[in-house]
Formats: structure tokens, sequence, C-alpha cells
């Protein structure tokens, strides 16, 4: 173990990207605080398929990041855990990625690689569990013609500190999807974001959220459209319940000038379930130049819809149920894209649980 | 043997302007097996006494009784009205996204029930209650009333009417919208429910069409709140030649 150096801008909150961040919060993992530990909790769960790999190796960054916590990671982390799935692999079982170890007197600083080959088609799935402190730097890269679906889900114990960015390069004719869910940890600061290579590339970043009373969780989304003919489409949910609750969500989406022919659309929708809580939806469309398919964001903010329970109601289920099947309605819509149903349960499970602590705490 | 007993019932609702009196003293008796029809102009209240009954929460009770079989309904909360036995058809049913038909209409009959229906004969008594409404078997996998057609929607009401098996149901203007073809369809549906529990109905219209189709054995003409004539089912016919004009001008 070993105590970090300290020569690295330290953001104080007044920082556009620290504004809404409870930085005291943060276990001093971004002004150099954290005690550095050794761990290096990522492991594969069960057998990989062939033509998949999962190595420590020394690898360069894929791409350059103005984040203060990543950076931190990049000077820590001595090894990249790699994912790595051959070109032309179709792995039909999803790969599970999940955390062996955690501890909150020490911080971990992990870098992550996930990289598909060309016209590899696969699905990631990583269970962030156990109570932790966890930095986190994780690149993706999507070779041309390949399709990964990367779920995280963050299940953390309820005093872990995670901040991360899942950064996606994808390049021609490839597809990314990402499906985020946080329903666990003190503090979750989540940065994913998309570069595009090439045409033909496209981008989904789907994403549910539960804070209740006191958890922090912001999502901060970054899609640059520096190349023509590239389509994405975010779309986050989240609910809130019991006091102090507050979920962020950042979409910056940027066309530049060279992405013609651009296809974006980006939308964040907030449960607000009791008072107390705070949702903040900031949607952010940069275009500089006008030759593209569509550009358009919506964010909204709202309570329960009275006219859906009063119908549920009238069919004799009681309000507690009726809640439960509109909040389940809410976010099925994207935990249903996850694709495994034994994941998806567990998710419905632990949101019905979540609610109904919520209820207990008034 | 079911009585439903409105007596005097004043409701009124809060407006931007206000606070608006829309029911003043509404009187009606309904027995299990009866069907009464409650027509009237629009504006006059009608859709007002069903949600009313219903229990929702945007109207104010300001007087007067419901009750089920002598057991005060107004005290009721919303679910407990449809355990009791009432059941409102709605005339626009909203959507529930990501609450799939299959699954709401399980939990409702859950809750009715008092216990989950067994899992063999509940598929098979969905199927039978979807095939005699003739719909499509994919509709059981749709979210509820999402991108449902006008029709759709009042055959999926009606199809909970008939697996929800309710003592008493308020039809609020289940033919509006409907063509003649679905409009047979849906009042077999009622027929069919009327039969099997000795259903008592109260059928609310703007039209005398939906009549040819259910018999009413009352006819009640509503206007401005309250219910200013009655008589059977040769009333229909008169509305039917003279319209409201008379009543509204009272």
């Amino acid at each position: 173990m070993s105590v970090l150096t300290t020569n690295y801008l330290t953001p104080t909150g007044r920082e556009e990207a620290w504004r809404f961040t409870p930085l005291k919060r943060l276990r001093g993992l971004h002004d150099g605080v954290a005690v550095q530990s050794d761990r290096e909790s990522l492991i594969t769960k069960g057998a990989l398929p062939s033509g998949v790999s999962f190595t420590r190796e020394n690898l360069e960054p894929l791409a350059s990041s103005d984040d203060v916590i990543i950076e931190r990671v990049r000077g820590a982390a001595t090894s990249v855990a790699h994912l790595a799935i051959a070109p032309n692999t179709e792995v039909a079982e999803p790969i599970f990625l999940g955390r062996s170890a955690g501890a909150l007197d020490t911080a971990e600083f992990s870098r992550v690689r996930i990289t598909l080959g060309t016209h590899a088609v696969a699905t990631v799935i990583v269970e962030n569990t156990t109570d932790t402190v966890l930095a986190e730097d994780l690149e993706i890269y999507c070779a041309p013609g390949s399709n990964l679906k990367f779920v995280t889900l963050q299940e953390f114990e309820s005093k872990s500190v995670y901040t991360a960015r899942h950064h996606a390069v994808v390049d021609k004719d490839a597809t990314f999807k990402s499906i985020t869910v946080t329903v666990g940890g003190d503090v979750v600061r989540i940065l994913p974001t998309v570069e595009f290579k090439a045409p033909g590339a496209s981008a989904d970043l789907l994403g549910v959220y539960f804070a209740t009373a006191g958890q922090f969780f912001e999502h901060r989304m970054h899609v640059d459209h520096a190349v023509p003919h590239a389509k994405s489409n975010v779309n986050y949910k989240g609910a809130l319940a019991g006091k102090d609750a507050h979920t962020v969500w950042i979409g910056d989406v940027l066309i530049r000038a060279a992405a013609e022919g651009t296809d974006t659309y980006e939308l964040n929708r907030n449960l607000l379930l009791s008072d107390g809580a705070r949702a903040d939806s900031v949607p952010n469309l940069e275009i500089e130049t006008g030759e593209i398919i569509g550009a358009g964001h919506a964010s909204t903010t709202g309570r329960f819809d009275d006219e859906q329970l009063f119908y549920l109601m009238s069919r004799g289920i009681a309000m507690a149920d009726a809640r439960r099947l509109v909040v389940r309605g809410f976010f099925n819509e994207i935990v249903s894209e996850i694709g495994n149903e034994e994941v998806q349960n567990r998710i419905m499970d632990r949101i019905d649980a979540e609610l109904e602590k919520a209820a207990h705490n008034g | 043997m079911s009585t439903l007993e409105i007596r005097n019932l004043q409701v009124s609702v809060d407006t931007d302007n206000g606070t608006v009196e829309i029911l003043k003293g509404v009187d009606l008796t309904i027995k299990s097996g009866e069907t009464h029809a409650i027509m009237g102009p629009n504006g006059s209240g009608k859709s007002t006494l069903a949600y009313s009954i219903a229990g929702h929460p945007k109207y104010t009770i300001t007087g007067g009784s419901v009750t089920l079989d002598g057991v005060d309904v107004l005290e009721m909360t919303v679910d407990e009205r449809a355990k009791a036995g009432l059941f409102l058809a709605m005339q626009y049913p909203v959507e529930v996204p990501g609450v799939s038909v299959s699954n709401f209409l399980r939990t409702a009959a859950t809750a009715l029930r008092g216990e989950a229906p067994k899992l063999r004969t509940w598929v098979g008594e969905v199927k039978d209650a979807m095939e005699a409404l003739n719909m499509d078997p994919s509709f059981a996998t749709r979210n509820v009333n999402e991108g449902f057609s006008g029709g759709e929607k009042k055959r999926h009401e009606i199809m909970q009417l008939e697996l929800l098996k309710p003592k008493m149901a308020i039809l609020d203007e289940t033919d509006s919208g409907l063509d003649v073809d679905a409009l047979r369809i849906v009042s077999e549906g009622v027929n069919r429910a009327k039969a099997a529990n000795n259903l008592g109905v109260i059928l609310i219209t703007h039209y005398t069409r939906i009549l040819r189709y259910i018999q009413p054995d009352f006819v009640h003409v509503f206007a401005n709140g309250r219910v200013v004539e009655q008589g059977g089912p040769e009333l229909a016919e008169k509305l039917e030649a003279n319209g409201y004009a008379d009543y509204v001008s009272k």
C-alpha cells in the first residue's frame, strides 16, 4: 500500500463537471487522501468460452481523459484487466465479470479493457457488489462490424463509493449498447462516454437508477459525434425516494462539423416518489452542422400518475401493489433489454425492496 | 342478490375557477340483474357519477350516500370498492407503460379473489375471455392500454368485466368510438357477464345505439347534475326521436 502523490488538480466543486458531486463523501478519491490498496478485484465468473480471454496486461489508454480521478487511476494502477473477444467470435451466453473483494478503509484503482475483435458478438455483464471504495477506468473498443452489449450492475452495499468512466470507442459499422443499472452504494458517479471512429457506428446508452434516502447517484454521458453517419440513442430512467436521495443525469451530445448524417436522441425520465428527494437532469445538445438526420432530447421529472394508480386500484389492486406495478413498469422498458432473466428478476426484486424500504421510512 | 343505493348524492370538483358543484342530489337504486341506462347530454354529470362511485380522488362528495347491500361505499378506498364488487368500465382507460395485460389481469384477479389463481386454469380463463371478444392472443403481452385503438381499449375493459366478475358494473360510454361490429362484440360481452353473474349494470351513454344490443330495464335521463326523468325502454325511443333539447332548457 502507498499514499498517492498529490500532483493532480484537485476539484473544488466549482467546476462544471463536479458541481453536483458531494466531494466530501468521495473518501479521498478526488484529492489523493485515499490510501491505495493492492486489490485487483475484477474476476471472471464461470469458465470463459473459446475465443474469449481474460488477462492482466500493460496497455496504453485508448483515449485521454480530463477527469482527475481517471488520471489518478492511470497513475496508480499497475496493470489492466483485459477481456478480449477474438475476431469473428459469437458468444451466445453472457460473460460475467465481478468484484471478488472490497474494503472501505483503502481504495482500489482499477483499469479495465474490453476488446471486441472484428465481427465479434458478445454480452458482458459486470456485477459490482461488496462494500468498497473503487475508482475505475474502463475502456471498450468495438472493432469494425462487432456488436457488444455491455451491462454494468451497481449493486454495492450501502457505504460504497464508486467513481468510473466507461468509455467506448466504436469503429465502423459496430454496434455498442450499454445498460447501466445503479441501485446500491453511498456515492456512485459514472461517466458513460462514447466516441465514434468511423461511419456506420451506433451506440445505445441505456440506464436505470433508484436512489433512496441519502444516496447520491450521478450519470454523466458524453457522446462525441466526430464522424459522419453514426447513430446514438440515450435513455435513462430514475426513481428517487426518501430524504436527500439525489440523482444527477447529464446528457452531453456533441455533433461536430464533420458529423454529417448524425442521428441522435436522448431522454431522461425521473420519478419522484417522495418529498425531500432531488433529481437534476441536464440534457445538452451541441450541434456544429445542420446536415443531420435528427437530433433531439427530452427530460421529464414527475410524481406518480394518479390516473394510473386509480385505474389499477379500481381493479382491486391495493395502493402499495399499484405503486409497485407502476414502478416496475417504468423500469421494465430498460431492464428487459438486459436479456438475462435471472439478472432481470434480481434487479426488479431489488427495486421492489428499495420501494418497500422507502415506504417504511416515509 | 345485491342492491346498490345512491341517495341524494352531491359531488363537487375543484377547478382553476374554484369549486364547481356537478351532482346536485342523485337518487338511484340498482339491483342484481337489472340494467339501468343513464342518458343525457354532454356535461350533465354522467361520468362524474361513475367516477364518484368508483372513488376517483378528483371528486369531493359533499352530501348523500352510496351503499352496496347497506355497506357505506364512500368510506372505502378505491381498491376496497372493487373488492366489494363494484366495477367501472372507463371511457378513457389509461396507459400503464411496462405492465403487460397478462401481469395486470393476474394481479387484479389475485387481489379480488384473495389468492393467486391457479396458473393452469387461469391461462385458459384469459384465453377464453380474449377469444370471446375477438382479441388476438398477442394482446396479453402488450402493455396495458399502450398503443391500443379505441376499440381495443373497450374490449379490454369488457374482458376485465368478464374475468373479474363484479356484482355491479358501471359502463361509462363504453359505446363511444366503436364501429358497429365492435359495438356488437362488446355488447355481447356485457350480456354474457349479466347472464353469468346476475350482474347489475349502470349503462352510461349519450346515444341509444347500444340499447339495441343491451336491453335496459330502466332509463334515467340525466341533466344538470340530477335525474330529470325516469321510465322504461320506451323512454329511450322518445329520446331517439326528440333528443335532449327538452331537458337542457329546463
